[in-house]
């Protein structure tokens, strides 16, 4: 019950807050902040009392839907989901925040749209039934759709379009795989369900295995994204407004991770373990040319985008390597980088906010007027390129670490990933903190809302990488494939 | 004519005599008030009709017609369609032209059509009832006189239709030459009894197909569908759009059942051929259009390919899920010509992209309405189209149709882009400067339908269950 609470409430607040516009703008803020703050607590509660004991499953709720094709109402929580829905809160509430003082037009469709992609989210998250999940899966893309081509920047038709219509593509594949997988389930059992429980381990040919699997992967790698199906991104992160953007890189690219984790190794890990090589050529590929393509970017938020395709490599790398190791990485890594790619994203909101411009050639020298955003930059450049004590460094570490194991020339070049990393980290802080300052801007550092958000993301993130065993042990309790 | 037979067949018959009677009545006294309500009552009272016909079936009336589930259902849903189209049409034609009464006999005529249709088992029915519904629409697409396009368009439909009624009754022909039977049925039975499909009647088949796919709007029958969609008042575009390929549609499942066309792969193929060609040509040449009603028509030759698959799969389910999508279909697509209808002004349509710049934020709630339609029939999640798409597909999957699938799937891609040209053009902020905006005429009655409409579509989307359980049970007596 607690579970369909948990997707029932941001949905309650989507429509209040779009209610609530029409007489105080004000309230809609608050009705959409409170409604996530209290999925905050309760799913921070959940993690504080549940998190060490116990099975796999912390809860499960059952109910029919559609019973006629065997559709239910099916959600259950393991230690993946518990920790996505974290940081999905955390970010969410964050999001409504930043978008404080940036938003100040049709406020309250902004605010339904926002909470309305979250409830998809959280949908994905914690359903268990696969039609569900791919109607969960579909459901966030209109919201997102409407954030980006309403409230984003100069060319945000053509970003939202691209963005809607690679996803659904990818989206419309994955369908037809589950509903094979559907009725060779049915057909060798004679039980027609879309119970992941029930299909997990159906018996099927080799060949199909690998049809089916590809059908899923496809649309997991376009969200993921993974090169060549990572042409969206750059346009939909850049275009995006500043609460967009940090919802897109730090959970919707998640779900694409979950998904792999979720669905594509359990159902077929044998058909996942022939791709494996490939896919991780694919995930190297990523990390290393995402990160030249960073490298070579003027707008700021464009090149922060395209470090998302190089961190998301790394997920790749290590949910096909097969060991637990790599496992724990990979789920350190999701959390990371929605951390320190969210605050990237917020700063460079915060800077756009300032000076109106994403160029970093026409920043330079702002360290002098701008301390503290400058010194809370560092951090989350260190942070991307993987400086030991910050999150994404145990991450990192993690799946290389796994990945070794399993193919030693893909842990090599995906460790060259991380000079490449550094070369483009440093140049965000030496272009744009740094060098001589092309025009005189006056602009005020950091307000109050601001600086709450950040030492919100600052303290995540050290947490992350200092005290990570909370992490690791959650992700522990569920059941990856191991080989 | 027994009893049965008469409560059998009350729907048609309540509706008929109605349209008699309103034929009176305006020779009586012209009252544009008076023949709505009284055209509202006959439809209310054909839907009641369904009531006491349910107790008898399933009926036949041999040889030409047959009362079952099916068909009942069928009637259900198209005097339901017509009731809203009627609803929606007082004020469009109160605004626009001078003699409106005579509308109200031609458009329960062309329903009273497509029911025939609906009920009949026989070549004979087959063809009184299309021709009834053709010769209706003649005059009902070419109603507003004033308009040249829509004088264009009735002359262009009549010549159309009655050269593909010459190809259907000559396709006829050489099938009762070959096979000495007119009903379903028995055409059934002696081409089962010959084994195989002798070329005279698969040369009947294919022009059969030519009448029966030009009423469908299916490539490569489909180039009058955008001028008349545009050329047509509105209210009667969104009747052809959904009735008239309905009511053809039931018929073309019931005659394939019932000579068991799954059987011979000639007619599987001539079939999966025009599904394919409809779901590009509709899909493609979409893209690039500029008027609202045009793309309609265009998408709804798309969406007869996408029924094709399912028609196709050659399973239980796909028969299903061609009801399914049907209704889905007709919510949508009188939901969507209804918000043109509503935000059409008495001096023009509201037809151009133009016309909807940033109508989200001018009139958000028809804006909902229009963008609740695209979303279904874009088959996006909490909407009956939604539910529809996934069935088919699903039917597609039972039945190991990957080729279309494929088909399908990426022209599911290729429409989603001009579904959400339009929901992005209704989004648009305030133009700046000198911009003349439609003024559109916002009815009452066209907001509480729009709005029955909108609830209707995401009921279904949200709880598919009952209307499936209704839809199966009626697939099982048919098959």
């Amino acid at each position: 019950m607690i579970l369909l609470l948990l997707i029932l409430i941001p949905l309650a607040g989507a429509l209040l807050s779009w209610i609530a516009a029409s007489r105080n703008v004000l309230w809609s803020r608050c009705i959409a902040l409170a409604s996530l703050l209290v999925n905050l607590v309760i799913v921070g509660q959940i993690w504080a009392t549940h998190a060490a004991t116990g099975g796999q499953w912390i809860y499960q709720y059952k109910a029919d839907w559609v019973p006629h094709f065997g559709i239910s109402l099916n959600l259950a929580m393991d230690g993946l989901s518990l920790l996505m829905l974290v940081l999905t809160f955390f970010l969410g509430a964050l999001s409504v925040l930043i978008s404080w003082k940036e938003i100040n037009q049709r406020v309250g469709f902004f605010h339904f749209n926002l909470l309305f992609v979250l409830t998809g989210i959280t949908g994905v998250f914690l359903t268990m039934d696969l039609f569900l999940f791919y109607f969960f899966w579909e459901m966030m893309l209109i919201p997102m759709y409407f954030l980006i081509g309403i409230w984003g920047h100069e060319r945000r038709e053509y970003a939202a379009n691209k963005f809607f219509i690679f996803t659904q593509a990818g989206g419309l594949l994955m369908l037809l795989a589950i509903l094979a997988l559907y009725f060779i389930h049915g057909a060798n059992t004679g039980v027609y369900t879309y119970d992941y429980f029930s299909l997990l381990h159906t018996p099927m040919q080799q060949d199909t295995a690998r049809w089916l699997m590809l059908g899923f992967l496809i649309a997991f790698l376009v969200k993921l994204p993974a090169v060549p199906f990572h042409t969206w991104l750059p346009d939909a992160h850049t275009e995006a407004p500043t609460a967009g953007s940090v919802i897109l890189a730090g959970l919707l690219l998640k779900t694409g991770a979950y998904g792999i984790l979720r669905l594509v190794l359990p159902l077929f890990p044998e058909a996942a373990a022939h791709y494996a090589p490939w896919i991780m050529f694919l995930g190297v590929l990523g990390i290393i040319y995402g990160g030249m393509l960073a490298y070579a970017q003027n707008d700021l938020k464009r090149l922060i985008a395209y470090t998302s395709v190089s961190h998301m490599g790394f997920v790749l790398v290590g949910a096909f390597s097969f060991n637990t190791l790599a496992y724990e990485g990979v789920v350190m890594q999701m959390i990371a980088h929605g951390i320190s790619t969210g605050a990237l994203f917020i700063i460079a909101g915060a800077l756009y906010e300032r000076i109106h411009t994403r160029n970093i050639q026409d920043m330079g020298g702002l360290w002098s007027k701008v301390p503290v955003m400058g010194s809370a930059t560092m951090i989350f450049v260190m942070a991307s390129l993987g400086l030991p004590g910050l999150g994404n460094f145990v991450a990192e570490f993690l799946i290389l670490l796994g990945s070794w194991q399993a193919d030693r020339w893909i842990t090599v070049f995906a460790t060259i990933g991380l000079v490449v990393a550094t070369a483009y980290s440093l140049r965000i802080m030496q272009k744009v903190f740094f060098g001589p300052s092309h025009q005189q801007y006056a602009l005020p550092d950091l307000n109050k809302r601001e600086l709450v958000i950040i030492v919100a993301l600052v303290a995540a993130i050290l947490l992350l990488g200092l005290h990570p065993q909370p992490v690791l042990n959650t992700s522990q309790k569920t059941d990856y494939v191991v080989r | 004519m027994s009893f049965a037979d008469f409560i059998s067949l009350g729907p048609l018959i309540t509706l008929f005599t109605a349209v008699v009677i309103s034929m009176l009545l305006i020779a009586f006294k012209r009252n544009h008030r008076i023949t709505y309500v009284f055209s509202l009552l006959a439809y209310l009272m054909a839907l009641t009709a369904i009531i006491p016909a349910m107790l008898y079936i399933p009926h036949t009336v041999p040889p030409l017609l047959v009362v079952d589930e099916f068909s009942l259902f069928n009637t259900g849903l198209v005097l339901t369609s017509g009731l809203i189209i009627l609803l929606l049409s007082y004020n469009y034609f109160e605004e626009r032209e001078e003699r409106k009464e005579e509308y109200y006999l031609l458009l329960p005529l062309a329903t009273t059509g497509a029911l025939v249709l609906v009920v009949s088992r026989h070549f004979m029915s087959l063809f009184l009832g299309l021709e009834i519904l053709s010769i209706s629409l003649y005059g009902l697409i070419a109603y507003l006189r004033a308009r040249e396009r829509s004088d264009e368009a009735g002359i262009k439909y009549l010549i159309l239709a009655a050269l593909s009624s010459a190809f259907l009754l000559f396709g006829m022909a050489l099938v009762y030459a070959f096979t000495g039977h007119m009903d379903f049925p028995g055409i059934g039975a002696a081409l089962r009894q010959a084994g195989y499909i002798p070329v005279t009647v698969l040369a009947g088949f294919g022009m059969m197909l030519i009448g029966i796919g030009f009423k469908l709007g299916v490539v490569p029958f489909h180039m009058w569908a955008p001028d008349i969609y545009e050329g047509a008042p509105l209210p009667v575009s969104a009747f052809i759009a959904t009735i008239s390929k309905g009511g053809m549609l039931v018929v073309l499942i019931r005659f394939y059942v019932d000579i068991h066309g799954n059987d011979y792969s000639m007619i599987w193929w001539m079939l999966a051929i025009v599904a394919v060609a409809s779901m590009f040509v509709g899909n493609w040449l979409a893209l690039t259009q500029q008027n609202i009603k045009r793309i309609l028509a265009y998408s709804s030759i798309a969406h007869m390919g996408y029924i094709l698959v399912a028609f196709l799969s050659g399973v239980q389910t796909g028969l299903e899920a061609i009801s399914f999508y049907l209704v889905a279909y007709f919510i949508t697509s009188i939901g969507a010509f209804g918000v043109l209808i509503v935000m059409s002004s008495s001096i023009q349509d509201a037809e151009t992209l133009d016309d909807y710049r940033s109508m989200f934020w001018r009139y958000p709630w028809v804006a909902t309405v229009f963008t609740a339609m695209l979303l279904s029939l874009a088959g996006i999640p909490l909407t009956a189209g939604f539910i529809g798409k996934f069935y088919i597909v699903m039917a597609g999957v039972n039945g190991h149709m990957w080729f279309l699938l494929f088909m399908l799937v990426i022209n599911s891609v290729i429409g989603l882009y001009y579904y959400i040209r339009i929901i992005a053009m209704m989004f648009k902020s305030l133009a700046t400067g000198e911009v003349t905006y439609i003024k559109p005429s916002l009815p009452v009655a066209g907001n509480i339908t729009l709005m029955l409409l909108t609830l209707l579509l995401v009921g279904l989307g949200i709880y598919p269950t009952a209307m499936m359980q209704l839809i199966q049970q009626m697939m099982k007596m048919i098959v």
